[in-house]
């Protein structure tokens, strides 16, 4: 059984006086224990939407509207609020993009790891004292001790990131969903902090779900991925695959944008538009208006999500294989 | 974040604040200390002596070495009078502010974080409550509870009766403040990531978002105060404060007010004096407080 099936899920904001808009139109998703996956989309897409969705936890006026989240054979959606609390930040933790904001500026990092602790297990407060130092080590930060006296302000933004990843650790989770947890951060940072987070991965046997812009390091990190745009899935399956022969036009689009997949010296490549907003999206296909390939049956219907695309008019295998080449 | 020696650093370099701060500073330690440094217990009938009564200050013709303020009508040396008054106006006032403080923090927490209904609804009634002045709740119930019961037991209550009248009566100031806070914080991403910590709405209230609202608190605390002792005073003047036995500075002026014309300007003129020294420090701590605790004010030098 999978770890965590997501099915058709919808996400909607009401708007206006009986009006709605759908921030996510149907999303599927499966992950096996330990399975890594990346979840890539513009901004808007509705990645993070889709995070807080799988944890129960869109803000108001927003609700799910339709499908199920099932999480070792529960679903989150239906159960109560005191239930899903012991998931949440228990078995599933979640890393946000910036630490400087997501840690509560006048609690010292050890109280706000300690409290962490205590809401899921029955333990003395010297104990997770003593787990948390040791989360703390983990993530490699030096004199870990003293650090939980210190407050959000006196460490750096990487030690600060390190501090989030070891409070999500804390309690040992199964799934962890990471909020593209290197965009606020020093690219020197960056790769670092990525390694960590897949070190820890592979050594714990956790499930990840990276959402992030960056293609580069989906390929290095994830074992599967998703390609999402203007509120659904138009691409999934194995990350290599999709990387060495994508079939949706907006996966090659994203593909080719990348600075190293273009010539030095020329133009780099942009996407035409820009995604439209989910207030007012296009009939049939959302691509449609920025599509190349597009015909009027895009326009018309939406294309289904079939063998891993929702595209009428997927790039073949070759042709597919041979942009990638001619770009790289 | 402003650490505490940047705290210290600019309150010493204030003048203003620390004048304010060491006279504030000496009402309070005299106030609390009145049992050893007052020269007489005006609460022990036994040690006044109605032969006393209006003597002038030890200075003026006719003046008593034992009284340096001078006495009141009954005997009591003003001096040791206001040494007990301030205690009790210092007393209300904060005991106020504290009913003020848990009601008004706890119901704008509430309001803030659920929104929607429980928001609107919470804020109109505190739109009715300030609408409505704290003098007159507090005039209205006083009178009922003065009727409704008799004098004696409203004199061992009177205190309590203030402290809870003048606390509900001004509690939407601090809704209002900690609820705009809370709006402005629940939507940071800390806020998020302590829900999917999975911690129950609550301890996201209380621990995680109260600590970030508390500096504006902090604040209005302190002018609170000095309001909460000004309605007192202006209660004890109006009879419907502290009893004439156990004078707030409020209900001295009042006894005084009474004797102001047959000369004794002793009994009013001191109390008075005290009574606006202790608003006005408390005040201008108040706004010192304000402005030193705003990032926006602050020049960047700590």
């Amino acid at each position: 059984m999978a770890l965590l099936d997501v099915k058709d899920l919808h996400v909607a904001f009401p708007r206006g006086k009986k009006g709605e808009v759908e921030a996510l139109r149907g999303v599927d998703l499966t992950l096996e224990k330990g399975q890594r996956l990346g979840v890539v989309g513009e901004s808007g897409a509705g990645k993070s939407m889709l995070a807080f969705a799988i944890l129960n936890l869109i803000a108001d006026p927003g609700r799910v509207t339709k499908g199920s989240v099932i999480f070792d054979g529960q679903n989150l959606l239906t159960m109560s609020e005191r239930q899903i609390r012991r998931i949440r930040g228990n078995r599933i933790s979640m890393i946000f993009q910036d630490p400087m904001v997501t840690l509560n500026p006048v609690l010292s990092i050890g109280t706000q790891m300690i409290e962490t602790l205590k809401a899921h297990r029955s333990i003395s407060t010297r104990e997770a004292h003593r787990l948390s130092v040791e989360k703390l080590n983990l993530v490699a930060i030096p004199s870990a001790e003293s650090r939980m006296d210190s407050y959000p302000h006196e460490l750096s933004g990487g030690l600060r990131q390190r501090v989030v990843i070891a409070i999500a650790l804390l309690t040992d989770p199964e799934l962890i969903i990471a909020d593209e947890p290197t965009t606020a951060l020093d690219v020197t940072i960056q790769a670092e902090i990525m390694s960590l987070i897949l070190t820890l991965c592979r050594e714990n046997d956790v499930a990840l779900i990276l959402i992030t812009h960056d293609l580069g390091v989906v390929a290095e990190v994830t074992e599967r991925l998703m390609i999402m745009y203007a509120g659904k899935c138009v691409e999934t399956g194995r990350t290599r695959d999709i990387i060495d022969a994508p079939k949706h036009p907006y996966a090659v689009g994203l593909l080719k944008a990348l600075p190293q997949n273009s010539t030095r010296g020329a133009k780099l490549y942009q996407i035409p538009g820009s995604m439209p907003p989910i207030t007012n999206l296009p009939t049939g296909c959302p691509y449609h208006p920025r599509c190349e390939r597009a015909t009027d049956e895009c326009r018309a219907a939406m294309p289904p999500l079939e063998h891993g695309v929702a595209c009428f008019h997927p790039m073949h295998e070759n042709r597919a294989h041979d942009d990638a080449e001619a770009a790289l | 974040m402003i650490t505490w020696r940047g705290f210290l650093k600019r309150f010493l370099s204030d003048p203003v604040a620390i004048g304010a701060g060491i006279v504030l500073l000496i009402l309070v330690v005299m106030a609390v200390l009145a049992p050893w440094v007052a020269p007489q217990n005006p609460y022990d009938l036994l040690q006044l002596n109605i032969m006393d009564s209006e003597l002038p200050p030890s200075w003026r013709d006719g003046g008593d070495d034992r009284y340096w303020l001078g006495t009141d009508a009954q005997g009591r040396g003003v001096f040791s009078t206001i040494l007990y008054g301030t205690g009790i106006s210092l007393l209300i006032g904060i005991g106020a502010v504290i009913v003020q403080g848990i009601l008004g923090v706890s119901i704008g927490l509430w309001a803030g974080y659920r929104g929607g209904w429980v928001d609107s609804f919470l804020m109109r009634l505190a739109d009715i409550q300030m609408s409505l002045s704290t003098l007159m709740i507090a005039i209205i119930a006083l009178a009922l509870f003065q009727t409704a019961f008799d004098a004696n037991i409203y004199a061992d209550y009177a205190i309590i009766m203030l402290i809870v009248i003048i606390g509900v009566a001004e509690w939407p100031k601090f809704a209002r403040t900690v609820r705009s806070s809370v709006l402005g914080e629940k939507n940071k991403e800390y806020v998020d990531a302590a829900r999917v910590i999975g911690l129950p709405a609550r301890k996201v209230m209380w621990i995680h978002i109260l600590p970030n609202t508390l500096t504006p608190v902090l604040v209005i605390s302190t002018i609170q105060v000095a309001e909460a002792i000004m309605t007192e005073a202006a209660l004890s003047f109006l009879g419907l404060g502290m009893p004439v036995d156990k004078p707030s500075l409020g209900s001295l002026i009042r006894s005084g007010f009474e004797f102001i014309f047959s000369g004794s300007w002793w009994i009013t003129l001191y109390p008075a004096i005290v009574l606006v020294a202790l608003v006005l420090a408390l005040n201008l701590l108040g706004d010192w407080l304000r402005d030193t605790l705003n990032p926006k004010l602050r020049r960047g030098d700590d």
